[in-house]
């Protein structure tokens, strides 16, 4: 397998990458379980008060929302970009593209934890030991609201996370470019998480801040 | 798929994107659930098959591509079915006693 040889349980390359492909997207299928988990309850409650969810969901900032949706989009194109550089063999491009990538990431959280820190001072935090304050009709569903947005959107942060991490440890491997046939395996696997994630936020957002 | 592919469709997106934040301002009633919903699945539906590369992928890889998401729709219809045919949670609706207002207790 250092050599670049198929290794002995695949009869061809094209076995290879479809079994690689479906590995991954069966392990997405897990992911997407997880967050349609929260998404279902999510949608019951905005059924049951949906006279009193848009006061809660106007609290937050729908500028930044979209700001950071396509942020995440523009994050989404260099990754695919990075996956095609690395097919036609370009080093530097595909190295410059996950750097593009990684950072457009961080941007997104970054922007993100501004948005939890500006909730925090308005005291629109459900946690058990900090005040909840909400100005408006309907506290309850408010506060049900809050929980549904900062469990649905920190469990998108710990994915964007790893996601980020995972494309820099990418990086260095570009960097080295020691075989190219399995960094563009790598490039695949690692463009379908952060597709998925990206996936995952093109539906938040629309639940959270427009609905 | 050619760069000119990827960006084509990431203008796609920022289009779809900047429909759905403006249609915000429309007030459309279940329209808007409707708009930002559709416009959603129209987005993920493109960066699945253009950035995720589904449309040159096998047949197999494609139908576990949808099994999630055919799980999706048998969680959501049999429970949206379970809650919503039974009687809302009683909760508080009226504003913080702090707050003034003219009307309290609307259920």
């Amino acid at each position: 397998m250092s050599d670049g040889s198929l290794p002995v349980q695949f009869v061809a390359r094209e076995q290879q990458r479809e079994v690689i492909s479906l590995g991954m997207w069966i392990f997405l299928g897990t992911e997407l379980m997880m967050f349609g988990a929260v998404f279902a309850a999510y949608t019951v409650y905005r059924i049951w008060f949906h006279e009193l969810w848009p006061g809660a969901s106007a609290q937050l900032d729908l500028k930044l929302g979209t700001l950071n949706t396509a942020i995440l989009l523009t994050s989404s194109l260099c990754m695919a970009l990075a996956d095609l550089s690395v097919e036609r063999r370009a080093r530097l491009r595909t190295l410059a593209l996950l750097l593009a990538t990684a950072l457009l990431g961080a941007v997104f959280l970054g922007i993100k934890f501004y948005e939890y820190s500006k909730e925090f001072h308005h005291q629109l935090v459900p946690l058990a030991w900090l005040d909840f304050h909400y100005v408006g009709l309907g506290p309850d569903p408010a506060q049900m609201f809050f929980n549904f947005y900062f469990v649905m959107t920190g469990m998108h942060a710990v994915h964007l996370t790893a996601g980020v991490l995972l494309v820099l440890f990418q990086a260095v491997y570009v960097w080295r470019w020691r075989k190219p046939e399995m960094m563009e395996r790598r490039l695949k696997v690692t463009g379908l998480y952060w597709h998925f994630v990206d996936i995952i936020w093109v539906f938040l957002y629309p639940m959270l801040y427009l609905l | 798929m050619r760069a000119k592919t990827c960006i084509g469709v990431y203008i796609a997106l920022i289009l779809l994107l900047l429909a759905s934040w403006f249609s915000h301002s429309l007030h459309l009633g279940i329209g808007n659930v409707v708009l930002n919903l559709g416009v959603a699945a129209t987005k993920a539906a493109l960066i699945a098959l253009f950035f995720m590369h589904l449309l040159k992928e096998t047949n197999t890889v494609r139908i576990f591509s949808l099994i999630g998401v055919a799980w999706l729709a048998i969680l959501f219809s049999l429970s949206l079915s379970d809650y919503l045919t039974r009687d809302k949670p009683d909760v508080f609706y009226a504003p913080a006693a702090s707050q003034p207002s003219v009307m309290t207790n609307i259920r």
